[in-house]
């Protein structure tokens, strides 16, 4: 091999991938808590609601998950604006789009948990004289959220990778801020190295502590 | 809309109760009253519709026709002429005066045993924290279980999960007490620490509504025994009587000679 690694121009512009990161981690964090919520409550609609709502959700959620999200991205970004009087910045866009394929996903999952939550727990909570709303509270969202944790952590790791496609509107977050140092030292093998590292070890971080919940909460299973 | 209380002495009154799940009659203009401090075991064949008279009761199950009254108020309909269905919150009312034991114990497994036991007695009776632990201990303790009260579902035995049900339901001060096929997912050996605790509410005066196929304990414990058979109450008596190998019932005499078959 005749290239040698050198990693000094990585290292003089490294506040670009941290800088970059800590916006990836902040897109991530808004857009799944915006997604959770929209996940939440579209999916407790969905299992009480009638076959018109349950079209209507099925509809958005089967839309997000059949186009890419970079697509979504670019609509929200150039086409959005354009059809109706609307400006933002690149990251609200981006963290408006996130938010929205987030909560597609997240409904998935949520309903999914909601239909597993074994019938004899709801007729427990019938038979003490649980008003449907404490049934739902008290019964089964606390017995959803335990069966879906697993997959709910799946999720939130591949949204948050989900972030770097925010570089193609320029968002300087992790992969943008390498493609930068890219362009501007020409060390393509290091600063991909690196910026995969990151992402590497950041997902496991939030693996670890998303098993650790896990662990809690099946313990008290 | 008056809600006179019946003149039936019965605390449950079940009259002409019918229910189709479509073309299936799995009940078939079902009568019978349990009387307060009685203990009424309801036994049959599988299928023959005893589970879901059971479930009528506290309308886990609507039911087609007829009536269902408990202390002389209509369980599961608003008494006017168009038999309306009451509103969720008045069902979730109704079922507070009935409590019910299940075949899978069914308890919440995020809630530990005493969690268990005062999720109804806080979010249904209103009352304080402090005083729903104490009332939880009181019940843990008469089931054996007080040293268990932080433990969760998963951390108890068969055995033990159901004592808690049963606690969980008499906590609550039912008037009735449903119970349904509570030993049947038991090992043999944890029936009987199960059945011990029934007896004890049975002496206490609690009234019983009982599916079961232990037939010793039925013949021991019950005040009146209910034969079911395709829907219908095929028989009522006295243990002796329903039990008695020479009935004169040919599908009660067909049952029982199967029963004794496949237990003895």
């Amino acid at each position: 091999m005749g290239y040698a690694l050198n990693f000094n121009l990585i290292w003089r512009h490294f506040d670009k991938l941290w800088g970059g990161l800590l916006l990836s981690l902040e897109l991530a964090v808004i857009s799944i808590a915006v997604g959770v919520v929209i996940g939440l409550v579209l999916a407790v609609w969905y299992v009480s609601a009638g076959r018109v709502v349950r079209a209507v959700i099925a509809a958005y959620v089967e839309f997000i998950r059949n186009v890419p999200l970079i697509l979504l991205v670019y609509l929200v970004f150039y086409g959005l604006p354009t059809v109706v009087d609307l400006a933002y910045s690149a990251p609200t866009s981006f963290v408006l789009t996130l938010s929205v394929y987030s909560g597609a996903y997240l409904v998935e999952v949520f309903r999914s948990g909601l239909d597993a939550v074994p019938r004899g727990q709801l007729d427990a909570g019938k038979a003490i004289g649980l008003t449907p709303w404490q049934r739902l509270l008290h019964v089964r969202l606390p017995a959803m959220l335990r069966i879906t944790l697993p997959a709910l952590s799946n999720t939130f790791i591949s949204l948050f990778k989900d972030t770097s496609i925010a570089s193609v509107i320029s968002v300087p977050e992790l992969t943008f801020g390498a493609q930068w140092i890219n362009f501007n030292t020409f060390r393509i093998v290091e600063v991909y190295l690196v910026t995969t590292a990151m992402y590497l070890v950041t997902g496991y971080i939030m693996l670890f502590g998303l098993r650790l919940v896990e662990r809690r909460f099946r313990a008290a299973r | 809309m008056s809600e006179a209380p019946n003149a039936s002495p019965a605390l449950l009154d079940m009259r002409d109760v019918s229910k189709a799940f479509g073309a299936v009659e799995v009940l078939r203009s079902v009568s019978l009253q349990v009387k307060r401090g009685e203990v009424v075991t309801v036994i049959g064949p599988s299928g023959s519709g005893k589970t879901t008279l059971l479930r009528c009761v506290n309308f886990l199950e609507s039911y087609d026709s007829g009536s269902i009254r408990i202390d002389g108020k209509e369980v599961g309909f608003r008494e006017t002429a168009t038999r309306q269905r009451r509103s969720e919150r008045d069902l979730a009312a109704m079922r507070a005066e009935t409590g019910m034991v299940f075949q899978s114990f069914n308890l919440f497994p995020h809630l530990t045993a005493a969690g268990n036991i005062m999720l109804g007695l806080t979010k249904v009776r209103g009352k304080k924290e402090a005083e729903a632990r104490s009332i939880a201990e009181h019940w843990l303790g008469r089931v054996g279980l007080a040293h268990k009260a932080d433990s969760l579902p998963a951390e108890l035995s068969g055995g033990q999960q159901q004592r808690v049900g049963i606690a969980r339901a008499v906590a609550m001060e039912p008037k009735i007490l449903l119970l349904d096929e509570i030993t049947s997912a038991l090992d043999p050996e944890l029936v009987g620490e199960v059945l011990a605790v029934v007896r004890s509410l049975a002496d206490d005066g609690m009234t019983m509504l009982m599916v079961t196929h232990e037939m010793a304990f039925a013949r021991d414990a019950s005040s009146r025994i209910v034969f079911m058979a395709d829907g219908e109450v095929s028989a009522v008596g006295p243990p002796k009587e329903i039990l008695a190998a020479e009935t004169s019932n040919e599908r009660l005499r067909t049952f029982l000679a199967r029963f004794r078959a496949s237990h003895f």
